[in-house]
């Protein structure tokens, strides 16, 4: 069983960053409308910010 | 060689940026705007290319959810210019005032929920992987490491995921009630406790993943409650940032445009036709006609002159009128009433949610069933680690995971769905209370019909007379001659010419005709009598000819009564007009039960009376009249033209023109009801068979995360068969 020495750090670390990248997404304003980014990718049109000049 | 580009690469961006920081300083401009047509993603793209393009445009960008448009711009640009290029490809939009809406509290709150939401979803996953090894049958020293490895995560997470509850549960035993955050915090803490004690014991059982699951699927449920009511409430305070916000002054024969709050008593206030009031004023140079039917609910102009009164809401119809203002904001009869409102408000006796009364009984009864089966088993076996142990097995077994997701989860796909057809549910409990309506009433003014007026039929007249009375009305911009001439058009009554064509403003119109006068307008103006109903009269050679106007039925007002009568609900119409034209639209829409001539007052004890009876309410209505009757409602809705007032005493307010959109909501939420029954029973019928198990020492952290989880996700799926 001495292989749960690294196994259980492993995991959690990775559960660490799921939750990481979860608080990423929802500082950068990515659930503000959800509906929106939805119809959005059906568009063919540049939609990232900044827009390149 | 390259030095000078480079040198003078950073100079030449430097410039522009300082420029630019300079602009954000003092002029930038940051627009908000309703557009509530937006549904796709062409409507998206389109309106951002359109606004981009205006010159000075940073950047636009439309928010889809929340039927939104955000401009930040370089340099300050008038509203106008945006309404007007959004007009022209089709879109109708609305400033707001970002001030009022208050929006970035309500994001903070639920980022913040999301951000538990994550933690704890985050700890649960680690804790549930833990915990099946245990299940599977982990032992000794494996079984405790586990066990403290889970209380690492599980501890710190579960009081930061789960403070929203323990701050409420606080709350409310210092207020001395009980509500459903009470037993919720006692058992996560509980659990907790207990579960620390038995690790630090070797013990073989801990309650770790039941208490961040537990945690999680409620703030689950707290999230979509949260986000359900502040779509609601964001739509609400947009409409309220409609309002008239602005006033023309006149100061030293200078006219110049202030916003309401700068107007003091005593300025001189002009008002253009067509305009409405701000304040309350004293008419000091001028005459015209008002239309006080959003006040009042009669649709007769009025003859206003110099000293008559005006009130804040009241709208201009012809001559241009210097006024005085003799009260200002909250002092105004508008915000008054709206003060009158809010007094009633909270004396209106107070709905009980299902959710509360199901908390009122749920609470207690888990504190003592736990308290019992603890009490008993110290009795049994002596053994108070073992019936603390059991006690707390009954309190997580017990905990209303599911109960706390009963009824967001429903109320959040019918918002979605009422949202979808326009509506805006403002009150948390409104959907529960339509479910009980059993009867209708009505406005008329403004609510079964849309406000504007038609021509019924016309006086037997000859031709000559009809192309004399269509020149007349073509010559004024009053909103009746408007809709005559309109309708004479259609009828191919051709326009013949007239000579001297004069308006008298709050009068009428008086023209020569083969060198004789002929006269449009007021009844006493021409020499007519005025009768109850709304007409206008010509006077040609002697000759009266009356032309006699109905208000014009919104789109869907008869299919939706009809839908309503054949569900069996009772409707009536209650209205502030006169007895003639309230019959006639009574009589076109099939209703029998209606009375005219009613004052706020009267509305308002009326609705008091049925419900008196034992009948529940719906009282649907858009005046100032009409306030004090929607808020003794039972439940009240508004369309979203209402004033202020109207739409602050309504629980729900629909959008858009026509009446066919609240059709099937009733049904809709008698759905909703069951839905939300079904789920209560389906909760609770997890608890019967758990409680037994817990009770009799049989429980296991396994059947306590089965329970859980299974009674959880039976209630949301039960809850999206609603869509």
């Amino acid at each position: 069983m001495d292989v749960l020495i690294y196994l259980i750090p492993i995991s959690i670390f990775l559960g660490g960053v799921g939750l990481i990248g979860f608080l990423y997404t929802l500082r950068s304003r990515q659930y503000d409308d959800p509906e929106g980014d939805a119809q959005r990718i059906l568009t063919g049109e540049w939609d990232d910010r900044p827009k390149p000049d | 060689m390259t030095h000078a580009p480079i040198s003078a690469c950073p100079a030449c961006n430097a410039a522009p940026m300082a420029q630019n920081l300079a602009d954000t300083d003092h002029m930038a401009g940051h627009i908000l705007l309703n557009v509530p047509t937006v549904h796709c993603a062409v409507c998206i793209s389109s309106i951002e290319k359109t606004l981009n393009t205006i010159d000075g445009v940073k950047e636009a960008r439309v928010n889809l959810t929340l039927r939104r448009a955000t401009i930040d711009t370089t340099r300050p640009i008038d509203v106008q210019v945006f309404i007007q290029a959004l007009d022209q490809i089709g879109y109708p939009a609305h400033e707001l005032d970002a001030s009022l809406l208050g929006q970035s509290a309500m994001e903070q709150a639920a980022r913040r929920l999301l951000t538990r939401l994550a933690v704890s979803g985050f700890a649960m996953m680690n804790v549930m992987l833990l915990s099946i090894a245990v299940w599977s049958g982990a032992e000794g020293i494996t079984r405790d490491m586990f066990h403290w490895i889970s209380a690492l995560i599980a501890v710190p997470a579960t009081l930061y995921a789960a403070y929203p509850f323990f701050a409420n549960a606080w709350g409310a035993l210092r207020g001395r009630v009980l509500n459903m955050d009470v037993p919720i915090s006692l058992a996560i803490l509980l659990a907790l406790g207990t579960s620390i004690y038995e690790t630090s014991l070797s013990g073989e059982h801990a309650y770790f993943d039941a208490a961040i699951s537990l945690t999680f699927f409620l703030l689950a449920g707290r999230y979509l409650d949260h986000r359900t009511r502040s779509i609601a409430r964001s739509a609400a305070q947009e409409l309220s940032a409609l309002e008239v916000t602005k006033a023309v002054i006149r100061k030293d024969g200078q006219d110049t445009t202030v916003p309401i709050s700068q107007v003091q008593v005593g300025d001189t206030v002009i008002l253009r036709p067509g305009a409405r009031m701000p304040l309350d004023g004293v008419v000091i140079q001028g005459q015209s006609e008002i239309d006080r039917s959003i006040l009042t609910g009669e649709t007769r102009p009025e003859f206003v002159t110099i000293g008559s009164e005006l009130r804040a809401g009241e709208v201009n119809l012809t001559g241009p009128l210097e006024l005085r203002a003799t009260a200002v904001g909250q002092d105004t009869s508008l915000a008054k009433i709206s003060q009158l409102v809010a007094i009633a408000e909270s004396g209106r006796s107070k709905y009980t949610s299902i959710a509360d009364k199901a908390a009122q009984l749920y609470a207690p009864g888990v504190h003592i069933l736990s308290a019992l089966s603890f009490v008993g088993w110290y009795l049994y076996s002596q053994d108070l680690r073992m019936a603390l142990n059991i006690a707390a097995a009954v309190l997580i077994i017990t905990c209303p995971c599911a109960l706390g997701l009963a009824v967001p989860a429903v109320t959040t796909a019918v918002s979605g769905r009422l949202f979808k057809k326009g509506l805006l549910i403002k009150s948390a409990t409104a959907i529960e209370r339509l479910a009980q309506v059993d009867t209708v009433v009505f406005d008329k003014t403004g609510t079964l019909t849309d406000g504007n007026l038609t021509l019924i039929d016309l006086p037997a007249a000859t031709a000559e007379q009809l192309q004399i009375s269509h020149a007349l009305a073509r010559a004024s911009a009053h909103p009746l001659a408007q809709a005559m001439a309109a309708a004479l058009s259609e009828q191919g009554v051709a326009e013949i010419r007239l000579d001297q064509v004069q308006e008298h403003p709050g009068y009428g119109v008086s023209a020569l005709y083969g060198g004789q006068q002929v006269r449009m307008g007021r009844a006493e103006w021409v020499g007519a009598t005025a009768r109850d109903h709304t007409a206008t009269w010509v006077q040609i050679d002697g000759e009266i000819l009356e032309f006699a106007f109905a208000d014009q039925m919104r789109g869907g007002a008869a299919d939706l009564i009809a839908d309503l009568q054949q569900a069996g609900i009772d409707v009536q119409i209650l209205s502030g007009d006169g007895l003639a034209p309230v019959s006639r639209v009574a009589a076109a829409l099939g209703v029998t039960a209606y009375r005219a001539n009613q004052t706020p007052e009267s509305k308002a004890a009326h609705i008091t009376q049925l419900q008196a009876q034992g009948r529940h309410v719906l009282m649907i209505g858009d005046g100032l009249n009409d306030t004090a009757a929607l808020t003794s409602a039972h439940v009240s809705i508004s369309p979203a033209t209402a004033l202020d007032a109207a739409r602050v005493a309504s629980d729900v307010v629909f959008l858009g023109q026509r009446l066919d959109s609240l059709i099937g909501v009733i049904a809709l939420s008698k759905t909703a009801q069951r839905r939300i029954r079904e789920n209560f029973q389906l909760a609770s019928l997890y608890n019967v068979l758990a409680v037994p198990i817990a009770i009799a020492g049989f429980a296991t952290p396994l059947i306590a995360a089965l329970a859980m989880s299974l009674s959880s996700i039976t209630v949301t799926l039960n809850a999206l068969r609603m869509k």
